[in-house]
């Protein structure tokens, strides 16, 4: 088994699995380790991180220096294929034209979808963030706590590999002895930000990131993670040992051919792929789920958009991994006469709920960072340090004027010049040039931080995708349309997180060229803008209020399955994708242990 | 002082680029001293361009800078950033090359920037012949820095200066960016990585101790 064609494909499968990216990779992971036959649709093209990943490119050999265009938005060396901000030939709309109202939606169409690229920020949600409205009042709580989900956070982690360390915080979980891998030294800029952070109380810790800064330890980890079973133990020390650790250069975002992070096409496809139980179909984009007449799942028919024909591929099981909003679309364009408003939409809830993360930024010069002597910062080719949201107590007492928490993820040091021209002044009313400009673009280089506050967005009835009346994508499948806004809650957090990081640049000893804004309204990004979307299909207790149950199966069709976000209930502070993996590990052992008991 | 036909860093480019001249000229009609501006081809790199292999200017779109413009954007780009020490001028890293592909490339933000540069190029141009006789590329060393401090002061919104001292901001942005991203402005600027470590060892203790961080360290 491996990458087949329509025509190779075999007849039936255990598993179809809907999309390749986190929740598609780790669902198929987790199936075929155990032995169901899975087959993987993936609109994207085939991708080949060891064959296709600039590593030690530089900018001068990209266009235009590798700035970001509307074809590569986040510069020519990202990771990203067939997609961005807009994916050709596929459409989505908003129903709003005021921006505050819009919802930006990036995609990708490659096998690993945006695990690719990624910043890979790998934190676990704590016990708070599954049972939010228990809390305060707000929102959904799950119908899973902490503990449910803990076993999967360790397994994910110990499988992936991720560096990180545990500091005893507040809803800020540590992992179990073995979990994580050694945190990289932290940058000057970092230290410099710990220790002005600790004035204002804000804590500095290692972040947790999915980057082997050390190599797994393919003896003891497998056995743990699949116990029992030895060709799958086998396997998986097998593909640890050709996953190098990182070398401490080139940024992550454009993929890492060594396999030295996680990218579902490094991690999670070549062991399953190993088992012989995986068959791969590319270019295979899903439009809808198929029924029997009882009402049962049968299969999807899917564009074979090389050849153009429309196909049928069935399975026991089908998982929806297409990414949150893709698995809201498609379940509601999977219309039948047993489902006239679409497959597992009995509550009306399939697209409703749909959440990003609240992101608002701010940066400063700080003069102590000024012409110092250059060592090689690159690290781990993304963050090593952040702060972990701390003011949970004064919230609590509803001091704060909003709800919910968020972290902070910030960016220091000489990193690798490209599109952006070096800072230099321009003081004194002129643009400098000559030999002063070239003074001051040493002086100033690596004295920079750039704050980004990444915060929990509250699920509203306002904010949601459906079914556009109107408009078809290439393929002829109907698209999404958006809606969307933003609560005070979100609001007034983003105005917290400016005013914060404008007292913390003072607190390091820069100055503030301009105040924060007060209402936060112009300093909330986007909706979608930190690409972090998820809900749409949310669990929860009951059939009238979640679409799936607390296994991420559908309430409605039970050999249906959501692996990705779109079941999240609430959208925690920590950015989502180690979730949405435990939750589709969760899932997958769910649909193995109901097809042995022959319920599936 | 004679600034010559900076010379192109790839063949192919310099080909393509003369065929898509001649079809634009055709289009533009008349061409001044200066050629046409920036006319936009079609198409860009698209959503999955090969990433591994190099580029140089010119090799998706035509490069649409006229000879005298190159020589010209060569001449003005070291002023800028003139060779210093024992690090060479912008010109000679291919930073002209560089400016006229972002001036010609097909991207809504170049094709902005490709008429403030086109423009900015014809009024300098201009403005040499008026005072000094001569092209930008072919006056002294003082003439050529006069005009350059005159386009660097700021201007008011609204006033007449105002275009020009814009022009000369995106101008020396393109330069530095042009330069600093290459093996020679990189060193320059003191950029020492993109080399694979064995190990992190963070910051050297000595820095550290400077900024009075060493308690910072420990987790
Ligand atoms: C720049 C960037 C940085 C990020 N950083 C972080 C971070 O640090 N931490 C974090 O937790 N998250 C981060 N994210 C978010 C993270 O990438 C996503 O949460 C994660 O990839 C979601 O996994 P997924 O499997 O649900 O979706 P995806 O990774 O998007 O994969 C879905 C796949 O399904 C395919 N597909 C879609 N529709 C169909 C169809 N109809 N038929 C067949 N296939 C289909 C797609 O082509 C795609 O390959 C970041 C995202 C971006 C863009
Ligand atoms: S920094 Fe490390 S993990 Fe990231 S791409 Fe480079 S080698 Fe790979």
């Amino acid at each position: 088994m491996a990458f087949v064609t329509p025509s190779s494909a075999l007849d039936k499968y255990d598993v179809i699995v809907v999309g390749s990216g986190a929740a598609g990779g780790q669902a198929a992971y987790t199936l075929t380790m155990a032995g169901a036959r899975v087959l993987m649709l993936e609109a994207g093209r085939n991708y080949d991180p060891q064959a296709e990943t600039p590593m030690f490119q530089t900018n001068d050999q990209a266009p235009l220096r590798g700035a970001g265009t509307p074809d590569k938005p986040f510069g020519f060396y990202d990771a990203t294929v067939g997609g961005g901000w807009s994916v050709p030939g596929e459409p989505y709309t908003n129903a709003s034209d005021e921006s505050e109202r819009q919802f930006q939606w990036w995609r990708s169409r490659m096998l690993g979808g945006r695990t690719n690229h990624w910043a890979r920020h790998s934190l676990r949600n704590g016990p708070y963030d599954f049972k939010p409205r228990s809390r305060d009042g707000l929102g959904f709580d799950w119908p899973i706590s902490y503990e449910d989900v803990a076993p999967y956070y360790d397994k994910v982690e110990m499988l992936i590999g991720v560096y990180g360390n545990n500091n005893g915080l507040e809803n800020t979980p540590d992992s179990p002895e073995g979990c994580l891998l050694p945190p990289p030294k932290a940058r000057i800029g970092e230290l410099l930000a710990k220790q002005r952070g600790r004035s204002l109380g804000i804590p500095v810790i290692p972040i947790h990131r999915a980057v082997l800064s050390a190599p797994l330890d393919h003896e003891r980890i497998p056995a743990k993670l699949h116990p029992g079973n030895l060709k799958a133990q086998r396997i998986l020390a097998g593909d640890m040992r050709n996953r190098a650790a990182c070398f401490w250069a080139t940024s992550c975002g454009r993929g890492c051919a060594i396999r030295a992070n996680y990218q579902s096409t490094t991690v999670h496809i070549p062991p399953a792929m190993a088992t012989g139980n995986l068959d791969v179909l590319v270019d295979a984009m899903v439009r809808e789920v198929t029924v029997d007449s009882s009402g049962k799942a049968t299969g999807v028919t899917y564009i074979d958009k090389v050849r153009k024909q429309e196909h049928h591929a069935s399975a026991r099981v089908i998982v929806l991994a297409a990414s949150a909003c893709e698995t809201a679309r498609l379940l509601l364009n999977s219309k039948s006469n047993h489902f006239p408003n679409g497959l597992a939409n009995s509550s009306g809830l399939v697209g409703k709920y749909i959440m990003d993360t609240v992101g608002a930024g701010w940066g400063g010069q700080i003069p102590l960072l000024e012409n110092l002597p250059s060592y090689n910062e690159d690290g781990a080719g993304g963050l090593h340090v952040y702060a972990p949201w701390w003011l949970y107590k004064q919230q609590l007492a509803g001091k704060l004027g909003f709800a919910r928490g968020y972290h902070v993820e910030f960016g220091t040091g000489k990193g690798m010049p490209g599109a952006n021209a070096p800072y230099v002044s321009d003081a004194g009313g002129r643009t400098v040039f000559g030999a002063k400009m070239k003074e001051e673009a040493r002086r100033y280089y690596g004295s920079h931080i750039w704050f980004s506050g990444r915060g929990e967005m509250i699920p509203n009835e306002d904010s949601y995708c459906e079914i556009d009346p109107k408009v078809v994508d290439t393929w002829g499948i109907p698209v999404l349309r958006f809606n969307w806004k933003w609560s005070d809650h979100e609001t007034r957090q983003a105005a917290h997180m400016q005013r914060t990081f404008a007292d913390w640049i003072t607190a390091m000893g820069g100055t503030n060229a301009k105040q924060p804004d007060a209402s936060g309204k112009k300093a909330i990004s986007q909706g979608g803008y930190v690409i972090h979307e998820v809900g749409g299909t949310i669990m929860g207790s009951a059939p009238g209020s979640s679409v799936t149950n607390r296994w991420s199966q559908t309430w409605d069709v039970p050999n249906v399955f959501v692996a990705d976000g779109a079941v999240f209930a609430s959208n925690a502070d920590k950015n989502p994708t180690l979730t949405i993996m435990a939750l589709a590990w969760r899932a997958a052992d769910r649909i193995l242990e109901e097809m042995s008991r022959g319920n599936l | 002082m004679n600034t010559p036909e900076p010379v192109r860093i790839d063949r192919r480019a310099a080909i393509k680029w003369m065929m898509a001249a001649g079809a634009g000229a055709a289009l533009l009609g008349p061409r001044s001293l200066l050629g046409a501006p920036g006319t936009a081809p079609a198409h860009g790199y698209g959503t999955d361009p090969a990433t591994t292999k190099p580029y140089s200017p010119g090799d998706i779109w035509p490069l649409v800078l006229s000879g005298a413009q190159r020589r010209e954007v060569a001449a003005l780009s070291d002023v800028i950033l003139p060779a210093e020490g024992g690090a060479p001028s912008a010109s000679s890293v291919g930073v002209t090359d560089f400016i006229d592909e972002w001036a010609s490339a097909p991207y809504p933000d170049n094709v902005e920037d490709g008429r403030v540069i086109t423009a900015g190029l014809a009024w300098l141009e201009a403005e040499s012949v008026r005072r000094h006789g001569a092209v930008f590329a072919d006056l002294g060393d003082a003439q050529r820095l006069g005009l350059c401090e005159e386009m660097s002061k700021d201007a008011p919104e609204g006033s007449a200066h105002e275009a020009i001292s814009k022009f000369f901001r995106l101008f020396r942005n393109l330069v530095c960016t042009g330069y600093y991203s290459t093996p020679v402005g990189m060193k320059d600027l003191g950029y020492v990585g993109n080399v694979p470590l064995a190990r992190f060892e963070g910051p050297p203790p000595e820095l550290v101790a400077k900024l009075g961080l060493a308690d910072e360290v420990r987790w």
